[in-house]
């Protein structure tokens, strides 16, 4: 008895290893991501950023399809440039290419990496899918309105103390918390 | 002097390369801290997970305490760091609506990449999403235009604003800071009590 209670033991604990590990304490990981935050500030003289790096990507590709409708265009004129330098060539575009390995490893150290939806019980996987398009379109639509989202707005500026940036960063915890009720059901 | 690169330390090919360093540091720093993850995320919109104003202001924090001593000590000209100029209408109008996307979405643009990259589907739809939703403001531009351009502040900060010095303003962010923390703390416990529904 004691033997088999021994081998399922310790086939327990092998199991364990690949179990995800606890996020880590929040304090601790945004201390972290303030010195990243920091070292940018103190290297290149310039913050982080998300939203910036798609937005060269849509240039280019309007720019490639339809060159004269971009060139019309004041947004896309300001992401493709004067056509002396590639608009690829961009530090926001290498930063989420940072960004996408960064997460990788972390998750593969934690054992965190899953192909799985992130949903409350009450919404099928469907419909989840769907907010999360519905979701990232208002994002996207919102974050160039405001000229920056999360990181580029709210983290970076708020480190700057910009008065800009702080106004957003009561505007999306206000949006969020007004939305919230309404959409509960996916979450809760 | 800081910042090196606009002090030509470097070019613009090493700049590229740091670019992707400081990118893992961005990412790694947001997987730790739970934010691949739309459920905790979202938690923050129904008060029984904190994560996200306690990740989002420690960082903030320690950045800017970070800025104010190496400007201090005289090392950081702080008038060289790139900041956005102000134009206080359109972006809370534009606040407002990512807020909105947050609670639908799960995600903003920056976690969605991490959530992505560790394999949530969720994420990809979110980060497909994105580029639909700049592709339509690009297309809409023209119309947007004169709204996204008006109320320029220009390079405005709290200090210059409220007309109180850079190291008061700080003083004033930590215990901001230092009293959200503790209401968090605290408002987890009392929602864990009301629902026992327990945090991630």
């Amino acid at each position: 008895m004691t033997s088999i209670s021994g081998i399922l033991e310790k086939e327990k604990t092998e199991i364990k290893v690949y179990e995800p590990k606890p996020y880590s304490n929040p304090y601790l990981a945004g201390v972290g991501l303030g010195l990243v935050l920091l070292a940018a500030f103190l290297i290149m003289g310039r913050g982080l950023g998300a939203s910036g790096a798609p937005s060269s990507v849509i240039a280019v590709v309007v720019n490639k399809v339809a060159p004269d409708h971009a060139a019309n265009n004041n947004f896309y004129k300001e992401y493709i440039g004067d056509g002396t330098a590639n608009p690829l060539k961009d530090w926001l575009v290498f930063e989420v290419i940072g960004v996408a390995i960064g997460g990788f490893i972390s998750g593969s150290l934690a054992h965190r990496i899953k192909g799985k939806v992130e949903k409350g019980p009450n919404v099928s996987v469907k419909m989840r899918l769907t907010y999360a398009f519905i979701g990232g379109s208002l994002m996207g639509f919102g974050a160039k309105l405001a000229r920056g989202c999360t990181s580029g707005q709210a983290l970076t500026g708020g480190a700057m103390l910009n008065l800009g940036s702080w106004a957003f960063m009561f505007a999306v915890f206000g949006g969020g918390y007004l939305a919230a009720y309404f959409f509960r059901r996916q979450w809760l | 002097m800081m910042p090196y690169y606009k002090f030509n330390y470097f070019g613009l090919d090493t700049s590229l390369v740091i670019a992707v360093i400081i990118g893992i540091g961005f990412g790694f720093a947001l997987e730790r801290g739970g934010f691949g993850n739309a459920r905790i995320l979202a938690a923050q919109f129904y008060f029984y997970n904190m994560r996200v104003l306690k990740v989002m202001f420690t960082a903030i924090v320690t950045a800017m305490l970070g800025l104010f001593y190496f400007t201090w000590i005289g090392w950081l000209d702080l008038s060289l760091v790139y900041t956005i100029d102000t134009y206080i209408i359109p972006q809370i109008v534009g606040g407002l609506i990512l807020g909105i996307g947050f609670v639908i979405g799960g995600y903003c643009p920056g976690t969605s990449i991490v959530s992505a990259a560790t394999g949530r589907y969720d994420g990809m739809m979110y980060f497909a999403g994105m580029f639909f939703g700049i592709f339509v403001f690009g297309e809409m531009f023209p119309w947007l235009e004169n709204f996204y351009n008006s109320t320029p502040m220009g390079r405005v900060t709290l200090p210059d604003f409220l007309g109180l010095s850079y190291g008061l303003v700080v003083f004033l962010v930590v215990a901001m800071a230092l009293g959200a923390f503790a209401a968090a703390e605290w408002g987890e416990k009392v929602r864990f009590k009301i629902t026992g529904r327990i945090k991630e």
